[in-house]
């Protein structure tokens, strides 16, 4: 049994290995069938260990001390149960996707090899971040995982964007982390241990001391701990204000959008604050604080969606606001109705991702929708996945991304923390957003006229003004369909991951929503404390199985929001095009301020970048060149410079001095030694 | 009037005081610093000689004639060296050798 789990684990890194260091050796070919096979593997044992646990058998045990130092214990070791099995799934099927995907999308990459050895080397951390049975090894994985997403984003390296993006997400995360290790400190100190098993069991007894961290006001403990690994999530997940670097990272290949920025990586914050909920539970503040960010997220990033124009932006806002909606979900203390958001959104998202990326390739890499259109006819199967995307994506009732969503806003609905109201509504008007701006890439660019060629940029809100500051990808969008060229579908293992992506994204949602829900699957592994979060247990009495469920969402608001906005987004793209301009010229505050994604990039730079760059130069020039280079280094050499110019003095070169100083030598000691002599 | 130990050690000090003043004195010829470095080691030799005799121990002559072979060793080395001094700097002026001034 352990084998699996060592193989789930492992596989990808030996294939990421071989394919790294190997990768001249064993050629193309030989590094994607490598690689293919190790997350082959993984998947296959991670399928296993899925069935196995349901059969009850867990596993929480430590295979390996690292270190031992005083009385911590520094292990790897695994914790196996449903939550991390259901993780294990979807990131090795979603990464066995997008292995897959690869073959065709990077077929004329010189890095072939290096990115396929990234990839699964991606698939390893995560492995190893969500089976952690310990906060060690799932900082480990925490920081593996954004250590690949900093290589992946800045794969192409030679581009001065893809750098400054990189650097962007690694720095960001940075901050998150800061407050992720502390959390962990926390933990570490006061509750003595990195094992979960034994912090949740020991946290209780903690749940009323306080701590100061201003002398004077005390705060819970939990709260402090629990909003510190918080925000590493928030850096992970990318969560307002630490969401700026998600957008960024679009300029990085597509299948790692698909695979890190949107299917897995991104979730790992969620996932955690999921596994912590024993800690969650006990601090009503730090679920208030989660789910105000959740709700800030989900509706303001999804805003932001509709005034973009490259594909894969687009659909990096609404992740943004997906992820929003998880936090939300978190935050009520329906975690589990989050993992299962996670779940379908992982399907649906990944597929959305790669349907983009082949359209991307049809488009010969041109990424700007208002250059699309029509293109229906040209990439049938890219049409239908990408539509079977977007559906589940707005929630359409049947598809995975009804039950989930449909859930998450029911849960904010009986959440009963600081917040929930709030929260509530954003979550039901991000639902007409979603609609708005997901149907608006499916129209601009699989309907309507044929724009390709023209460079004429007739449709969408934004006009050309946008183009200079937030689209760093601009070399990519020299190329692109000439005049009179036609796309074409992409080639079978593009559209084959698609087609496999397109059916779990589809149908997921009908056959897990009973037994993983409200079945007892997360029984003993998220905890909730039903008597003061009762929306779980308000969620699971208002549910009637699946069927009734997808029949009752027509008299909901949140179905008629969802056809609101595709009939709006029908309507503005498809009949009237004159609209979204005059929209646009009307409010133009507005819109500036969404096109600017409400400035936070350049608070961002000036605030926090120019001041770090101004202590950095204070440092410089007081710390460094004044006090180290010109009072310590400059300044002992000058004192013992001025020192032997001092010496100096006595060595005059001439022999009667010296023998005057001799002799004057010889009769001061003379006198020394026969004073007490003549005294005595 | 005998001769008494005093005698021999204030005829010690004056040949030494004169010697010094040689030293002092004169400024310029190394040659002659040689010769007073000479002096000062025969003052002290004729310590020696009377010390040994008034104290009837012979180990002070011993003394003086192991000084007399080093200094006329050390005259020799010296005049050697002058010689080469005067080869380089074309001089024996004690006041225009001063390479070694730091």
């Amino acid at each position: 049994m352990k084998t699996a789990y060592l193989l789930a684990a492992f596989a990808p890194l030996v294939g990421a290995i071989v394919a790294g260091l190997f990768g001249r050796t064993v050629g193309r070919a030989g590094a994607h069938t490598v690689t293919i096979a190790g997350v082959a593997i993984s998947f296959a044992a991670s399928l296993y260990t899925l069935f196995d646990v349901l059969q009850g058998n867990t596993f929480d045990g430590s295979l390996y001390t690292w270190a031992s130092i005083g009385g911590l214990n520094l292990e790897i070791g695994f914790l196996i149960d449903t939550l991390t099995a259901t993780m294990m799934c979807v990131v090795t099927s979603v990464s066995l996707m997008v292995h897959i995907y690869t073959i065709g999308y990077m077929a004329d990459d010189p890095g072939y090899q290096r990115f396929f050895s990234y990839i699964s080397l991606f698939t390893f951390s995560m492995m190893m971040l969500v089976m952690a049975n310990n906060f060690l090894q799932l900082f480990f994985g925490w920081e593996a995982v954004g250590l690949v997403s900093y290589l992946l984003i800045g794969f192409w390296y030679t581009r001065p964007t893809a750098i400054y993006a990189n650097l962007k997400a690694f720095m960001v995360n940075r901050v998150g982390d800061f407050g992720f290790v502390i959390g962990i400190g926390l933990i570490l100190a006061y509750l003595g241990t990195l094992d979960y098993g034994t912090a949740f069991a020991a946290a209780p007894a903690q749940a009323s001391r306080t701590v100061e961290l201003i002398p004077g006001s005390p705060w819970l403990l939990m709260t402090v701990t629990c909003i510190c690994l918080f925000i590493g999530a928030m850096g992970k997940s990318a969560q307002f204000p630490l969401h700026v670097w998600l957008p960024d990272s679009m300029e990085g290949p597509t299948p790692i959008s698909a695979l890190i920025h949107a299917a897995t990586m991104v979730t790992a914050g969620i996932f955690m604050v999921a596994r912590m909920s024993p800690l969650f539970e006990l601090s009503d503040t730090a679920l208030g604080f989660v789910i105000v960010i959740g709700a800030i997220t989900a509706f303001f990033m999804g805003l932001l969606g509709i005034v973009q124009n490259d594909i894969k932006r687009v659909i990096a806002y609404s992740t943004l606001s997906q992820l929003g909606y998880m936090t939300v979900a978190l935050g009520a203390s329906v975690y589990s109705v989050a993992i299962f958001h996670l779940m379908t959104h992982a399907f649906f998202k990944a597929l959305l991702f790669l349907a983009a990326g082949s359209v991307i390739i049809g488009m010969h890499h041109d990424q700007d929708i208002r250059n699309m259109g029509g293109l229906r006819k040209y990439m049938p199967v890219t049409w239908i996945t990408f539509l079977i995307g977007t559906l589940a994506l707005i929630g359409t009732p049947f598809f995975s991304g009804f039950y989930s969503k449909d859930l998450i806003i029911e849960g904010a609905r009986f959440a009963n923390v600081p917040g929930a109201q709030l929260a509530y509504w954003a979550v039901l008007a991000g639902v007409f957003v979603t609609a708005f701006y997901s149907f608006r890439v499916y129209f601009l660019v699989f309907h309507g006229k044929e724009r390709w060629g023209t460079a004429g940029h007739e449709f969408g809100m934004a006009g050309d003004d946008q183009t200079s500051h937030d689209e760093p990808g601009d070399e990519a969008h020299h190329h692109g369909l000439k005049a009179g060229d036609k796309p074409h579908e992409s080639p079978g293992v593009v559209t084959v991951p698609l087609v496999l992506l397109a059916i779990p994204s589809a149908i997921i949602g009908l056959f897990t929503v009973g037994p993983m829900l409200f079945g007892g699957f997360f029984d003993n592994v998220i905890h909730v404390d039903s008597t003061r979060h009762p929306a779980m247990a308000e969620l699971a009495s208002h549910f009637h199985g699946w069927f009734a469920m997808g029949t009752h969402a027509i008299v909901t608001p949140v179905f008629w929001l969802a056809v609101a906005g595709t009939v709006a987004a029908w309507y503005c793209y498809m009949v009237n095009p004159a609209l979204p301009r005059a929209v646009k010229s009307a409010a133009g505050p507005l819109y500036r301020l969404l096109d600017n994604k409400y400035y936070l990039d350049r608070i961002n730079d000036v605030v926090f970048a120019g001041g770090a760059r101004l202590f950095g130069r204070g440092l410089w020039k007081i710390g460094d060149r004044g006090l180290i280079d010109g009072v310590a280094i400059n300044g002992s050499a000058r004192l013992v410079g001025w020192f032997s110019g001092v010496l100096r003095l006595w060595q005059t070169g001439r022999l009667n001095n010296y023998t005057i100083t001799m002799i004057g030598g010889v009769a001061l000691l003379l006198l020394f030694v026969v004073w007490p002599l003549l005294r005595g | 009037m005998t001769l008494t130990l005093a005698h021999y050690l204030i005829l010690g000090a004056v040949l030494f005081a004169i010697s010094v003043i040689g030293l002092f004195m004169n400024r310029r010829n190394v040659i002659i610093m040689l010769m007073s470095i000479e002096l000062m080691l025969l003052a002290v030799n004729l310590n020696f000689v009377a010390f040994s005799h008034f104290l009837g121990d012979a180990a002070g002559q011993i003394f003086v004639f192991f000084i007399l072979t080093v200094a006329a060793a050390e005259s020799a080395i010296g005049l050697a060296i002058l010689v080469v001094l005067f080869r380089n700097f074309d001089t024996v002026d004690a006041e225009a050798i001063d390479s070694l001034k730091g």
